[in-house]
């Protein structure tokens, strides 16, 4: 592939002051059993060329799905025009520096490869999947479902840059929904998709598998006769399935430097958060450290380069509760003037890079799960994520629940059915009281993270211990 | 461009003929097509963000025997050598792979014999005629958004001999123009034609609606208010019923908010009708399994659920009547029926309430209940004594749609606006939704 690209390269016509190729060839399986009856078996490959050229500091882009030399050089030649056409309108001079020239290789860990489960093996893990979740009667449907991906991508540029990375990875959801006449609750594990990882087989062989798909059986079962979650203020304790969507839709999307800078208006909305606010935004409680940290091993969004070349490393983002750097890759940091990370990313080969959270982590403290319930005199404590909405400035948010539990006297007590709770963003950081010990810590990942004009659905990483949050709204659900 | 058309759907009928030859006796199969040659702008500060071009294409095969199936995705170029390729070796992987799949007892094999051939052309802009065509008129102006055209082609065959062609040339620009309090009137021109006068227009009706926003915004306290919804508002309460509610796989298993309305435990306002429209022409007629949608079909009348989407295999499985449903069951092209209310009428019969022009952020916050959650967002406004007084700042909502399109539904206004898909994910969407105004009361506000 390096020699194909570079020769490419080499052969276009146009006057660009640079010039980069992307490749991307991802694999992708699906297989999702529902009542124990298949509903799809797929593999879909797609592959193709992201052709970026900058001329007098604009950017134009062509993709093209055919790696012939003749479509190469054709995309060279439209992206050209491209960038030349808005070159007068630009909205910031970008340099060659925005694009520094990096060599280097990435690999996920993994144990089992991916084809080390034929489909056969596959379908009958997860018929005995839904025959577990499926405990009583009033279990009206099960779901179980396996993606797995491997995706290379390859990077070689005019200024010299070569990076290969090779991405393997593996999804499992199940879950069952229970129903008594007009009542329908639902229970998954860790909420929907949640179980996204870097890494083969071995990421789905957890010692309690098959407790735990049981279990999600009977707590849907629980839920129908649990008591609704009540409405008042209280102490929210959030687990770390929980906290994966806290973290993701308040801290990760408000602190994008393209959002602040209005890319995202449009779309996915701009933030409350400001370029002055880097440095001394009292973000949240100081018990609140967050990290971008692609080099997590196994962590969903994992890597060691971005797409536009820039070398991934862990930093802080939020520490002691205050606001140090943006999610910005080099064309945000440049534009803005403030500090960022790396994090250019694009779904595929057919989009363009924009800023992307990637694994976005809060670091642990030092309260044990016991510790932090029997503190608690009155509060809820709620798991797994079921419903979210937040305001276009990441500012006002509505999160709902599968799973809940009361707290009273430092216990967990009765189950409550439909948690929500809602607040705004800096109000809740900041009535962080305790946070759970490394013991608490778990990691999660989702591959739908929406954003992006033309749109883009990308794969990002959270982990999280157990958190408490003082005074916080929370309520059932309809009638 | 009309050469590669040509080019592509020759490379298509080539490759389902040559499966056709190549089909086992025992086999069946599906061949779909997405393609599409796009141009995506994107603005910002009436400046260019990212400028680009995506020439994409994939098919899926799915074969079918011994009452399973499964299916192989891979890139469609209109390259024969290349695109046979990799359609050979997906047939051969699937032969490898079927018999050792579950058996799956509601397996529908393609059976019918629709064929059918739409190819629009059109008017769009030239590539590199698009950033000056557009940002001339808003230079002045906090102009953001994208603009997405160019050809998109869906394609279908099978074993059975039916065949699909639709292709059609289009453009959709979704912008917004913001002041500098972070206020914002949104937008969207859309159509097959780019007509300088109708764009013109456009902006200066929203910039009209700028200077509105321009008042000091009115922060309202949580509660119950009655609100006009604009076109575009309820075009995005009407997605909600894509995403478990009118789906008859949804309502069977204990997923759908329209479950209590199939039950007949609860009904809606007898002046909420809704109909998929396939009349429109703006998205293909026919399904994953080559079945072509009636023109039309009512899905609420009056109030009450008279059809669900049904797909072939949810048909099959309990034991209804298909109606072409697509594979998820989802609406396509949907139409809510018109009201009574005049466009004047709106501020008079609103009184004093919210006028919402757009929201964001929506989703299920009790899935059962039909109740819904999401933001005011754009051009949102108190409204005294049938007059426009301020801009709100933006407000949570949370409602079941048992009240809104039930008791508290006033009156849909008698005209209807073409709210267009914008999508982008995967590849550019088609098509969008025919949909009124709406006043409603006490609409609930919680945050």
């Amino acid at each position: 592939m390096w020699s194909e690209l570079t020769k490419a390269i080499a052969s276009f016509h146009i006057p660009a002051d640079w010039i980069g190729i992307r490749v991307v060839r991802e694999t992708a399986a699906n297989r999702y059993v529902r009542d124990g009856i298949p509903q799809a078996n797929g593999k879909s490959t797609t592959e193709g060329a992201m052709i970026e050229v900058l001329v007098n500091g604009c950017l134009g882009y062509a993709a093209t799905n055919s790696l012939q030399l003749e479509s190469l050089e054709s995309a060279a030649e439209i992206a050209y025009k491209q960038a030349l056409a808005a070159s007068k309108w630009l909205i910031y001079p970008f340099k060659e520096t925005e694009r520094p020239k990096v060599v280097g290789e990435y690999n996920s860990p993994f144990l089992e490869p991916l084809d080390a489960l034929s489909p056969g093996e596959i379908n009958d893990l997860l018929v005995r999947m839904c025959r577990t979740l499926k405990v009583h009667d009033k279990i009206v449907q099960t779901t179980a479902s396996i993606n797995t991906s491997e995706r290379e991508s390859w990077f070689v540029s005019s200024n010299g840059s070569e990076v290969y990375q090779k991405f393997i990875s593996l999804g499992t959801n199940y879950g069952a929904i229970a129903q008594d006449g007009a009542i329908v609750q639902q229970r998954t594990n860790n909420g929907w998709q949640a179980h996204c990882y870097q890494g083969g087989w071995e990421v789905l062989k957890q010692e309690n598998l098959w407790q735990r798909v049981q279990q999600v059986g009977e707590q849907a079962l629980e839920l129908l006769t649990a008591e609704e979650c009540p409405n008042t203020c209280t102490n929210l304790v959030l687990a770390p399935d929980q906290m994966m969507l806290q973290i993701h839709e308040s801290v990760g999307h408000p602190l994008e430097i393209d959002r602040i800078l209005g890319d995202e208006r449009n779309y996915a909305g701009g933030s409350f958060v400001t370029t002055e606010d880097f440095g001394q935004l009292i973000y949240g409680s100081p018990l609140m450290n967050i990290t971008f940290d692609p080099t997590v091993p196994g962590e969903y969004a994992s890597y060691a380069f971005d797409d536009t070349g820039a070398v991934a490393t862990r930093e802080y983002v939020i520490k002691e509760g205050v606001l140090q750097r943006g999610l910005g890759s080099l064309e945000s940091q440049a534009r803005a003037g403030v500090p960022g990370v790396a994090c250019a990313r694009a779904c595929s080969w057919n989009r363009p890079a924009i800023d992307r959270m990637a694994n976005l982590n809060l670091e642990p403290g030092n309260a044990s799960f016991a510790e932090i319930i029997g503190d608690i005199e009155h509060g809820v404590y709620m798991e797994s994520n079921r419903s979210w909405s937040i305001d276009d400035r990441r500012y006002k948010f509505q999160f709902g629940c599968e799973y809940a539990k009361l707290i009273e006297n430092g216990k967990l007590t009765k189950t409550l059915r439909n948690p929500n709770y809602r607040a705004t963003t800096p109000e809740f950081w900041r009535s962080l009281i305790k946070i759970g010990n490394q013991d608490s810590w778990q990691m999660y990942g989702t591959p739908y993270c929406g954003k992006g004009e033309p749109n883009q659905a990308i794969w990002v990483g959270h982990g999280s211990p157990v958190c408490v949050f003082a005074n916080v709204e929370v309520f059932g659900g309809g009638s | 461009m009309k050469q590669e058309l040509t080019a592509l759907e020759s490379s298509f009928n080539q490759l389902l003929e040559t499966l056709l030859i190549k089909k086992l006796e025992h086999e069946e199969f599906t061949l779909k097509l997405s393609s599409e040659q796009s141009q995506f702008t994107r603005f910002n500060h009436a400046k260019v963000r990212q400028t680009g071009c995506v020439a994409d294409g994939s098919i899926e095969l799915t074969l079918m025997a011994e009452q399973r199936s499964s299916s192989r995705q891979f890139p469609f170029t209109g390259n024969w050598e290349k695109d046979w390729q990799k359609a050979h070796q997906a047939l051969q992987e699937l032969r490898d792979e079927i018999t050792i799949l579950p058996i799956d007892p509601y397996l529908v094999l393609p059976s019918g014999n629709n064929t059918s051939r739409e190819v629009h052309h059109s008017n769009v802009l030239a590539q590199d005629d698009v950033v000056s065509s557009i940002l001339a008129e808003v230079a002045a102006l906090d102009f953001t958004g994208i603009y997405a055209g160019g050809i998109v082609i869906k394609a279908y065959g099978d074993s059975s001999g039916q065949k699909h062609w639709f292709a059609t040339d289009t453009f959709t620009l979704d912008y917004s123009l913001f002041i500098s309090s972070g206020k914002a009137v949104k937008g969207t021109f859309a159509g097959s034609n780019w007509d300088v006068a109708s764009y013109a227009a456009k902006i200066n009706e929203a910039k009209k609606q700028l200077n509105l926003l321009s008042h000091p915004a009115k922060e309202l306290p949580r509660g119950q208010y009655k609100t006009y919804f604009a076109p575009a508002a309820v075009a995005d309460l009407l997605q909600m019923l894509s995403w478990g509610a009118v789906s008859e796989a949804d309502i069977q298993q204990g997923n759908s908010a329209l479950a209590a309305l199939s039950r007949k435990e609860k009904q809606l306002s007898a002046k909420f009708s809704l109909k998929e429209n396939f009349q429109l022409g703006l998205v293909p007629r026919f399904n994953e399994l080559g079945e072509m949608a009636a023109p039309e079909l009512a899905i609420i009348e009056n109030g009450v659920l008279v059809n669900s989407l049904v797909n072939s295999r949810t048909a099959k499985e309990y034991q209804k009547d298909a109606n072409g449903a697509n594979r998820s069951e989802t609406l396509r092209t949907p139409e809510i029926s018109p009201g009574n209310l005049k466009f004047e009428q709106i501020l008079s019969n609103l009184d004093t309430g919210l006028y919402v022009s757009n929201l964001h952020y929506l989703n299920w916050s009790d899935r059962p209940t039909g109740r819904i959650t999401g933001m005011t967002r754009y051009a949102c406004f108190w409204v005294e004594k049938g007059e426009i007084v301020a801009p709100i700042e933006n407000l949570r909502f949370d409602e079941s749609l048992y009240r809104f399109w039930g008791e508290n539904l006033v009156d849909f206004t008698n005209f209807q606006e073409f709210i267009p898909e914008v999508d982008t994910y995967e590849n550019r969407k088609l098509g969008g939704s025919l949909v009124p105004g709406m006043l409603v009361n006490d609409f609930t506000y919680t945050l």
